[in-house]
């Protein structure tokens, strides 16, 4: 953020203030310090923690498209779900390599992403919604009606994977699993932030702040929305195949509502377009799913009901969104 | 193309909400270097006329040529591209947005480098040069680190030029750019319009009568959408019929 007694009144100053916004945060650098503490201190606890991994690359995915360039879904389990099948049935057509096997349903899902996107470009507000609410049921049924391809609602059995670079084999306590989807979650963070502090995502920017001010300085602005659309769907896609391969396989509610709504929740939760807020959301949303189910497993979502409803009202830039401001005050 | 002596040319424009008459067979020219003010009672249309040029509003019939090119059919962006800029009547900034990202994101979708994903915002050095030389232009430099939103209005009334400036436009369109502003700002505000290099043809619409006398070379009367006159500003200012429309909006309203 700007430092306001800073005085960037020069051209080399504001050279300057332009790299800071891209360079990493003593907070960032503790953060990705913090991930590891699972290994040592909850080893319990490493499938949830590789759930939640996953869950923040989803929703890292859908801050992309929401948080930068102002595009509202509730149907992005689409692409989770997508992934989550791709990478299951790449398993049964016998090659299980895991890392290309994240590739190829990326790529896959990404190419349905672009040919969404064409639709997803002309809409806004309500329409937006409710196309992508559509467009998201519509895949969910469409993967139940074909259960010759998807095992229907009994899920996709005998999916196998093969050790993570021939050697590292998934074990009962998620050692590898929570590795595996930390590292992959860490390559997404890697590219989210390159994109955002690029043209292209100053573009997105842009676009977000004033939709209308773009094509009157040139701005082929339906095309930028196409490019991230895609890239979102491709990242939101590798979470999906990420699932798969660390289960071993494929429920159908990979595609559910409930997911495309959770995910946005998630968001919400920890703030929007701060790339962070996606990943923290994500960290509160399952550890408090996985601690209040443990209380009473019907009710718990009374509870993230009201936590939900408690962020909007009194942070409505999301949990990281109000620290941040908290740290403005004091910093003044 | 390059033959023509004109930059912008409306050729009998019309466009109709209804039974109200935006424009009616509106034919302009604006030469190259002009500095041109479009005067005119409220709802003469003059900013319909704007949106008609640019392409915010498709006309009803008529043409608009950029240099001898037709760009009647092309839409806002590539107009933009063709080199045919606009400001806004009310800001239409990017409030989260500092000055120097503003303007280096209009530099970079002019240069055709604003969809590169792959590079850093940093490595734009040239694109960022470019923008701080816009900015130091309009004097925005102190600011140029500043969220848009806490600017001052004058500042951000600056910026909308700023943005269109950064297009390097051939044709300049101002919807009343010192709209807003106070009137010991608005002469400041239109010292820098004045002093824009002579390549860029610039039409103005302006309600202070003063500052269209001053900064004007020629001035184009609008009335309930249709060309009442085009004049140099002495024949404007004794002009009798211009009298009546202004005087009688004074006396209607």
């Amino acid at each position: 953020m700007a430092d306001p007694s800073a005085n960037q009144a020069t051209i080399a100053g504001t050279q300057a203030w332009i790299r800071r916004q891209g360079r990493w945060s003593p907070y960032e650098i503790a953060f990705w310090i913090a991930v590891f503490v699972p290994f040592f201190f909850f080893p319990t606890y490493l499938t949830l923690a590789s759930q939640i991994a996953i869950a923040a690359l989803f929703a890292l995915s859908v801050d992309l498209i929401l948080g930068y360039a102002g595009i509202i879904t509730l149907g992005h389990a689409m692409f989770f779900g997508l992934g989550a099948y791709a990478a299951g049935l790449l398993t049964k057509t016998g090659w299980g390599e895991p890392l290309t096997g994240l590739l190829i349903s990326g790529a896959f899902v990404a190419l349905v992403g672009f040919v969404v996107s064409f639709v997803i470009v002309r809409v806004q507000h309500l329409a937006l919604l409710m196309i992508t609410l559509g467009l998201g049921l519509l895949t969910l049924e469409l993967a139940n009606a074909m259960s010759w391809l998807t095992g229907g609602t009994d899920g996709l059995q005998g999916v196998s994977v093969w050790p993570i670079f021939g050697t590292f084999d998934y074990d009962l306590w998620g050692y590898t699993a929570y590795s595996y989807t930390l590292a992959v979650l860490f390559v997404g963070l890697l590219i989210a932030r390159r994109i955002v502090h690029s043209a292209f995502g100053l573009s997105l920017r842009g676009i977000r702040e004033n939709l209308n001010r773009m094509p009157a300085i040139g701005a082929p602005y339906q095309r930028r929305l196409q490019v991230i659309y895609t890239i979102s769907a491709g990242m939101a896609g590798v979470a999906g195949a990420l699932l798969t391969q660390t289960t071993s396989q494929v429920a159908l509610d990979v595609l559910s509502f409930q997911r495309s709504a959770d995910v946005v929740v998630m968001l919400i939760l920890g703030g929007t377009g701060r790339l962070y807020g996606g990943i923290i959301g994500a960290i509160i949303f399952m550890v408090a799913r996985d601690q209040l189910a443990g209380i009473n497993p019907q009710y718990w979502y009374f509870w993230i009901g009201i936590l939900l409803m408690i962020v909007v009202l009194v942070m409505p830039k999301g949990i990281l969104g109000f620290l941040a401001q908290l740290w403005e005050r004091i910093r003044r | 193309m390059s033959t023509e002596t004109y930059a912008l040319r409306t050729e009998n424009l019309r466009k109709r909400f209804g039974s109200l008459e935006v424009a009616r067979d509106v034919s302009i020219t604006l030469p190259r270097g002009a500095r041109h003010a479009l005067i005119g009672p409220n709802g003469a249309g003059k900013t319909s006329l704007v949106n008609l040029i640019t392409g915010q509003l498709p006309p009803d019939s008529g043409r608009v040529l950029l240099e001898g090119q037709d760009i009647t059919r092309l839409n806002r962006a590539a107009r933009v591209k063709a080199g045919l800029a606009r400001t806004f009547q009310i800001n239409q900034l990017f409030p989260a947005l500092t000055p120097i990202e503003a303007i280096t994101l209009a530099v970079t979708e002019r240069k055709g480098t604003a969809g590169q994903f792959w590079r850093s915002l940093a490595s734009h050095g040239d694109a960022i040069d470019e923008a701080w030389g816009i900015l130091a232009q309009l004097r925005l430099t102190e600011v140029a680190t500043r969220p848009t939103r806490v600017l001052a209005y004058g500042q951000q009334r600056l910026l909308e030029i700023g943005l269109a400036l950064a297009t390097r436009p051939k044709v300049l369109l101002l919807d009343e750019p010192a709209a807003g502003v106070p009137k010991g700002e608005s002469a400041e505000l239109f010292s820098v319009i004045a002093a824009l290099p002579d390549d860029i043809s610039v039409l103005f619409i302006e309600h202070d009568m003063s500052l269209v006398f001053k900064f004007a070379a020629r001035i184009i009367v609008l009335v309930s959408g249709g060309v009442l006159l085009e004049a140099e500003p002495d024949v404007i200012r004794t002009d009798q019929r211009v009298r009546d429309v202004y005087l009688g909006q004074a006396h209607h309203g």
